[in-house]
């Protein structure tokens, strides 16, 4: 088993990606024959790319490539090891279903826009990405991840002509440095301890990092990674970046590019920074569980189809990082056992999160290609002119939902398993956050069954509320084969889910030491167990087949029993009015009314409705009503930051005179400085 | 595996008959209280009967969603019928499922009985859709905290596992930890079957109703479904309730012996749950809609403190 091709199908990966970017570049002026090259090769790409993941899975043991560059610190090497083998996974399979997609959507860009700029940007972030999860190099690292936020920032303003648009794009690249910042002050710790640029040399060090330096690399890094994944409070910018770029850059912008913070967290937390504290997986559970609950709460007053999906993954990442952070606090208290079940919850829900989300993001993005609108108050009833779309979709909601028995629940079962089993496994007060954390994942789930139901019925169900969605039609072929890539994949891993979860025996392996797979799954396959003797039990694949045969006498009951009616079509009832019509619908606004009510100490909402009327008020002409809630994070936190930064620019300018022989003196007082303090003998 | 059908079989035949009749006691119970007659126990069963042989009007905007519900409705609640211990601590299906299971596939059902309300696109629906989503979101957490204290102490979320432990230390019900779960498991009871104050079974005024707004299309075959799904969830519920706090009378295994003694203690208990849940729906009035949060605070509250309180006492 120790001769599978890793390297080889690796290279034609990164090889297939970087070939597509200059190919898209120089066939720009043929946008056809572009189309084709850049959807082509970014497809070979994922091929090679998943090949090499499953490879790396199936060889258990670390590839590892090193070429030297000359410079100090810097080296080429890569770290094929099962963490990056599976985080590759992620990526093949969102970029080939994105890429199938991709063939039909950007045929409306044909002669409007430039496919090959877009080619070239969309085939670089395949390739940031691949980096960013194979480096074993803090440099090669972090410049993947700097090409990554220079892309997608030109892939979020690809219709830079809304302003809307840039200002979303000015705040992503904003962030993405302040993110970017952190990283690099965090590696320079590791660094200055390790004496050596590679992720090798600092597992070796980490023994050596004081409490200090740990916790301040901890804290650094999680700031970096933190404000890539989006967790709350540093959020802002993902429901404004995330909804405005192209839909199957949406997609993948929730479904993979946030998961480069869960990658680095994983990489750095389990990995290079030794055995954290409690206090910092406490640290990571207390914010996860923030961002799951507030993220949920936002997206529910959201009535953007995209901004939603948005906010939904601030909600993931926040239940991402409940199992990573019960992780950490497990390692500490040396539940190695429990720690690798909480790891495995994390990262498949990631992997989940990764699919479901892309899903999402693809069926609002048919939507919004077939009916060129994202605001639900004017959709509706599309299930009939895109049932296969509305099918994905609702496959999607229901997998999101964690409800069984797709993918969500699975892993969303595994995070609730190891945080009832966190109560046993740690001493004192801090054993209760284990149980609250779970209660407020409940709170979260059905929350989020909530929101879904109301994205779905009021985008693809009862009548249309606009000339646009009455005259909807179903997505290209391309574009319905790329939802349905993901589809199977959402109803394979919560079906399949103990065949799979073989896949992470290598990893926590690597990572922690103990392979658990086999304590999980029991009775010849079937059954997922909870890792503990007498632990929880579930089975996905047996519920839905004892679904289905449950299925057999309801359907007969009712029709053996019903056979003496025909059943007609009539209208809903009306209350005795001259019928229905679209405006008498339940809206987005109306659902999460009660929820709006029930929360406004959250959402401060305000609302405002002015009446026309002649004569009487009672007979209006016209009313208008506008609702909204306030951004309480922009408000409270980044406006007075704002202020703060922008009036100590004003007093910094006093310095900046402009005078060179200001600047000149500057320059000789920091040498002077550096001289004295910086060098050391 | 011919064991295992067998014990399914059996179960679920007892689900599907108790289910109607449960519903039955209660209107007939609740009615006496207010010195009414009442319709009979047996009522439910003739209601169902008739549902069955109705046709149906099905709404013209409604899609392949209206039509799926029902199925999905009945079909996740009988489910979860068989993954609870009813007479015997071994639940046929409870190696495929414990007690998450059971909650997230009741919200499986739930999930689409909303989309089926909101499918039709009548206001009503849609109204009704959105209480029922909000008020089963907020007993979430509440109903998870006090599964939880129970869980914990048997260090299982399996439910058989769950039942044998409350089984051998039968007298436990009366620790601090498990009456105060025990009170906010009874909320979240009657918030999520839908009864006074939260919800009013017998109403079809639309500033009152929440479930029945929300199935108003729905006529004939697969209003029955839908009814049945409600009687199966109840039951479902109701014996959750009284087994895992009241274990008496749960025996270990399939023999004749024990299912009768076991069904002999499983109907008086859930006649006292019954009685309980009458009482509070005769002597209480049914909350205004903003106030139902309060009460289900009041719930998570006492979640919370049955928590602190195992490994206080």
């Amino acid at each position: 088993m120790n001769t599978l091709p890793v390297g080889p199908a690796f290279t034609l990966s990164l090889a297939a990606y970087l070939t597509g970017a200059l190919a898209s570049l120089a066939t720009w002026r043929k946008p056809a024959l572009c189309r084709y090259i850049c959807c082509g090769s970014a497809l070979a790409g994922a091929i090679f790319g998943g090949f090499a993941a499953v490879f790396g899975i199936l060889q258990g043991t670390p590839v590892r490539w090193s070429v030297s560059s000359g410079i100090p610190l810097f080296r080429y090497s890569f770290d094929y090891d099962a963490l990056a083998s599976f985080f590759n996974l992620t990526l093949a399979i969102l970029a080939g279903a994105v890429s199938i997609y991709s063939f039909s959507y950007l045929k409306e860009f044909e002669g409007k826009r430039n496919i090959g700029v877009f080619g070239f940007l969309f085939h670089l972030l395949f390739l940031s990405l691949t980096i960013v999860f194979t480096a074993g190099n803090a440099f090669l690292f972090l410049i993947g991840w700097e090409v990554m936020a220079l892309v997608s920032y030109g892939l979020v303003t690809f219709y830079h002509e809304d302003r809307e648009t840039r200002r979303a794009g000015l705040l992503y690249i904003v962030m993405a440095h302040i993110d970017a910042g952190c990283l690099l002050l965090g590696f320079a710790l590791l660094m200055q301890v390790s004496g050596s640029g590679d992720f090798a040399s600092f597992h070796a060090a980490a023994a050596h990092l004081s409490k200090g330096q740990q916790a301040a690399a901890f804290v650094l890094f999680f700031l970096g990674f933190g404000i890539k994944a989006g967790v709350i409070p540093f959020h802002i910018w993902l429901p404004a970046a995330h909804p405005v770029a192209p839909s199957n850059i949406s997609a993948l912008l929730s479904g993979i590019v946030l998961k480069a913070g869960i990658y680095g967290m994983a990489r750095i937390f389990l990995d290079g920074l030794g055995v954290l504290p409690s206090w910092a997986g406490l640290l990571v559970l207390i914010v996860g569980v923030a961002s799951a609950v507030l993220g949920v709460l936002y997206a529910l007053m959201e009535h953007d189809l995209k901004r939603l999906l948005a906010y939904h993954s601030i909600e993931n990442i926040g239940i991402i990082l409940i199992g990573l952070g019960a992780a950490l606090v497990f390692r500490v208290s040396g539940h190695l056992q429990l720690a690798a079940v909480a790891v495995i919850a994390a990262l498949f829900h990631t992997l989940n999160h990764a699919i479901f989300k892309c899903l999402l993001f693809l069926g609002a993005g048919s939507v919004l290609h077939s009916t060129r609108s994202r605001n639900m108050e004017e959709l509706g009833g599309l299930i009939r002119p895109m049932p296969v779309t509305a099918f994905c979709f609702l496959i999607g909601a229901v997998a999101i939902s964690g409800l069984p028995p797709l993918n969500g629940f699975v892993s969303e079962w595994l995070t609730y398993q190891s945080l009832l089993a966190g109560f046993g496994a740690t001493g004192g007060l801090t054993r209760i956050l284990f149980p609250l954390a779970g209660s407020m994942l409940a709170l979260t789930g059905a929350l989020a069954a909530a929101c879904f139901v109301k994205a779905f019925a009021i985008t693809f169900l009862a009548l249309p509320r606009s000339a646009e969605s009455r005259s909807a039609h179903e997505a290209p072929r391309s574009m319905l084969v790329g939802m349905g890539c993901l589809t199977v994949a959402c109803l394979s891993l919560g079906l399949g889910a103990t065949w799979f979860l073989h896949v992470f025996d290598t990893l926590t392996e690597q990572l922690l030491g103990p392979r658990v797979g086999t304590n999980l799954i029991t009775a010849h396959g079937w059954v997922l167990s909870a890792g503990t003797p007498h632990g929880g039990l579930v089975s996905t694949s047996v519920i839905a087949i004892a679904l289905l045969f449950l299925m057999i006498p309801a359907v007969l009951l009712v029709s053996i029993a019903g056979r003496r009616f025909a059943r007609r079509q009539g209208p809903a009832w009306d209350c005795g009015l001259p019928g229905l019509s679209e405006e008498n619908e339940y809206t987005a606004t109306a659902f999460s009314k009660a929820l709006r009510m029930i929360f406004s100490v959250l959402y401060q909402p305000r609302r405002e409705i002015q009446t026309v009327f002649d004569v009487s008020p009672y007979f209006p002409k016209a009313i208008r009503f506008e609702s909204e809630i306030e951004p309480t994070f922009e408000k409270r936190l980044y406006v007075p930051l704002k202020d703060l930064l922008l009036r100590f620019a004003s007093r910094m300018r006093a310095i900046q005179a402009g005078s060179i022989h200001a600047y000149l003196a500057y320059i000789f007082v920091t040498l002077v400085l550096l001289l004295l303090f910086g060098v050391r003998p | 595996m011919i064991g295992l059908l067998a014990k399914a079989g059996l179960q679920l035949i007892m689900v599907l008959l108790v289910a109607p009749l449960l519903s039955g006691i209660i209107k007939t119970l609740k009615a006496r209280l207010q010195t009414r007659r009442g319709p009979g126990v047996l009522q439910s069963y003739r209601d169902m009967f008739k549902l069955f042989r109705k046709g149906m009007v099905i709404p013209e905007s409604a899609s392949w969603i209206f039509s799926a519900t029902p199925y999905i409705v009945f079909v996740t609640a009988t489910l979860v019928g068989l993954m609870i211990p009813m007479t015997t601590t071994d639940a046929p299906f409870s190696l495929f499922g414990g007690v998450l299971a059971v909650v997230y596939l009741l919200a499986l059902g739930r999930f689409f009985l909303a989309l089926g309300g909101l499918d039709a696109g009548s206001s009503f629906g849609g109204l009704g859709s959105s209480r029922e989503m909000t008020i089963s979101a907020i007993a979430e957490p509440a109903m998870m905290l006090a599964i939880f204290t129970v869980a914990l102490a048997a260090s299982s979320t399996n439910l058989s596992e769950m039942a044998k432990v409350a089984v051998s230390q039968s007298w436990k019900f009366l620790a601090p930890s498990q009456m105060l779960a025990f009170a906010a498991l009874f909320i979240v009871l009657i918030a999520e079957t839908g009864r006074i104050p939260v919800d009013n079974p017998a109403t079809h005024l639309e500033l009152t109703m929440i479930h029945e707004a929300m199935i108003l299309e729905y006529s004939g075959p697969y209003l029955a479904l839908i009814e049945y799904g409600a009687a199966i969830k109840q039951l479902v519920l109701m014996t959750l309730v009284v087994n895992t706090f009241f274990p008496f009378g749960l025996s270990s295994d399939w023999t004749l012996r024990g299912l009768g003694v076991g069904l002999l203690f499983y109907f008086t208990k859930m006649l006292l749950l019954a009685c309980l849940i009458v009482l509070v729906e005769t002597t209480n009035a049914k909350l205004r809609l903003f106030r139902v949060p309060e009460l289900l605070m009041v719930s998570f509250i006492f979640g919370a403190l049955a928590l602190i309180s195992t490994f206080l006492f």
